[in-house]
């Protein structure tokens, strides 16, 4: 039941910081209707940074630099090039921010080489215990930060005028430049949003129990699209449910391996796959993905 | 004032508007008529900066309001002008609240009091918008969508409301009533742009009309005029009358295409 308990919780920080990646995956769908490919990088860029500038600027301004670094540069993608191919196909929008995920990896692993960057959270590796029930302090920060953010998130898109003009466009954007919505700019901050949250996601990946910053923080990162797509893909409320069942099932699988052992070892990195596939079967458009409503 | 001067817009080629000119004065209601294929909607597409979208080009001439152009201004820089188009088919945001489909509308300004009065007017103009505010704009019935779609953008407070075949799909009451409140929006000062395949209501409620014909303006004049010409009798009002068949009178220098037997 501890061991249970355990898994439970380290699945729920897990799926806390899965669902912050996938909200920024879903807000970028909504707003430009591209599937981005990105994020993976992003969030390693933003991973980078933090631990590059750690040691002359301190744990909190190089988290800060971090944040700000990963948004400016979803912000660039954005202008660069995904506003100019306005119009272009949903396919080879998709394969270009593939091909600029590929680029800005590739570049992120030849600086970091072999290393793995250290990030001295000022929580270091301490744990913290409820009996028997264990989870790492920056897990569990990460799941009060997650909670935060994702309520901020939640709070402004239902509330703001930001979050009205984002999904009026999201749901006919012709009728809502008509309306003056400026669809340029709701595109960039959809971008920017996406950027921030993959460089707070970053920021607790990359803590214990994770040694730090390695080129394979990426692959965990990867995990954060099956969350978004068994969701559905326009759905906030669905990335934040699907980052929480991947997050536990994974953490499950991995916990619970030797009693699933027949399945083969390393159950646990295939089994967000194994999820999304079960998921789209059973519903194609993903848990919360749009049921068109009209009445007419 | 709006003003069109022999304007031309082509998809990839083909024409679809062929040197349209026109005037739009202000405060008053003109009627465009014409049937599918004619060029309504991308006479308005041009006027509202959407042509982009729809891989459309102006190709020569020139629309303008107030004396500044608006050919390649994108739909945002044109509400901000104070031209607002109601698209065809309503395309009001079925997952948005009534109340949030407003506060769509009124995304083009940051004047707060000017949106405040503005609601206030599109709540009087439509009481059924008030009572079902919190309602999603996809649960209402055809005729609030309409309502719906006109408030949406009255919203932006606009001098000139375009309005994009408003009657479509509805039941002759209800475009009777969208006739009325298009009539009450002219007389609290809007000017506007109707484009309509229902020649009754728009020229029961126009005082100017122009009629298009693939691409070209075929008839124009006083809406009253217009509406008892034997052409527009004919092939818009539904009144078949002999003689227009034995002798068809030629209006403004041009025959209408004939694709009735």
């Amino acid at each position: 039941m501890t061991q249970f308990l355990s898994l439970l919780l380290n699945g729920v920080s897990l799926g806390a910081i899965y669902a912050l990646i996938a909200l920024g995956f879903v807000i970028i769908f909504k707003a430009s209707e591209v599937v981005s490919f990105t994020q993976g990088s992003l969030l390693l860029l933003g991973a980078y940074t933090i631990a590059r500038l750690s040691h002359p600027l301190g744990f909190w301004l190089a988290a800060l630099a971090g944040i700000v670094v990963t948004a400016l540069a979803a912000l660039l993608v954005e202008r660069l090039i995904i506003n100019r191919l306005r119009g272009a196909p949903v396919i080879s929008l998709a394969i270009v921010t593939i091909g600029v995920d590929i680029i800005l990896l590739t570049e992120l692993i030849r600086r970091i080489g072999s290393d793995i960057l250290n990030v001295p959270h000022p929580w270091g590796g301490r744990s913290f215990r409820i009996g028997d029930v264990g989870i790492s302090q920056n897990r569990l920060i990460a799941i009060l930060v997650a909670g935060v953010l994702i309520a901020i998130f939640f709070a402004a898109f239902k509330y703001s005028s930001w979050g009205v003009a984002m999904r009026a466009s999201a749901e006919d954007g012709e009728t809502a430049a008509l309306m003056g919505i400026r669809l340029g700019r709701v595109s960039a901050l959809a971008w920017v949003v996406a950027g921030a949250l993959a460089a707070v996601a970053a920021l607790f990946l990359v803590g214990a129990p994770t040694p730090g910053v390695s080129p394979s923080v990426y692959s965990v990162s990867l995990r954060a699209f099956p969350a978004a797509i068994l969701g559905g893909l326009d759905s906030t409320g669905g990335a934040l449910v699907g980052g929480l069942l991947i997050g536990i099932t994974e953490s499950l699988a991995a916990g619970y391996q030797d009693q699933l052992l027949f399945l083969g070892r390393g159950f646990g990195d295939v089994v967000p796959y194994v999820v999304m596939i079960i998921v789209l079967l059973v519903r194609p458009s993903g848990l919360f993905g749009t049921k068109e409503l009209t009445r007419v | 004032m709006l003003s069109i001067d022999s304007l031309h817009v082509s998809y990839g080629g083909v024409q679809a508007v062929r040197g349209i000119s026109m005037e739009i004065p202000d405060g008053k209601v003109v009627a465009v008529l014409g049937s599918n294929g004619a060029g309504k909607t991308t006479l308005l597409r041009a006027i509202s900066g959407t042509l982009k979208l729809h891989r459309g080009r102006v190709e020569s001439g020139s629309v303008s309001f107030d004396g500044a152009e608006l050919t390649g201004r994108d739909p945002a820089e044109t509400v901000r002008m104070g031209l607002v188009q109601v698209p065809e088919g309503r395309r009001i945001f079925g997952r948005l609240t009534v109340e949030e489909n407003l506060r769509a509308g009124g995304m083009g300004s940051k004047d707060k009091t000017a949106k405040a009065k503005a609601q206030q007017r599109v709540f009087e103009l439509f009481p059924v918008l008030q009572e079902r505010s919190a309602q999603r704009g996809g649960l209402l019935s055809g005729g609030e969508q309409q309502m719906l779609a006109i408030g949406r953008a009255l919203m932006a407070s606009p001098k000139l409301l375009l309005l994009d075949e408003p009657s479509l799909g509805l039941a002759p009451r209800i475009i009777g009533q969208i006739g009325e409140v298009i009539a009450e929006i002219n007389r609290q000062g809007t000017s506007v742009l109707l484009v309509e395949q229902n020649a009754t209501m728009a020229l029961g409620v126009a005082d100017l009309a122009y009629v298009l014909d693939v691409g070209e303006v075929s008839l124009s004049g006083d809406a009253r005029e217009l509406a008892r010409t034997d052409e527009v009798q004919r092939l818009y009002l539904g009144h078949d009358s002999e003689e227009a068949h034995a002798a068809p009178r030629v209006a403004s220098g041009r025959t209408l295409t004939r694709w009735t037997s």
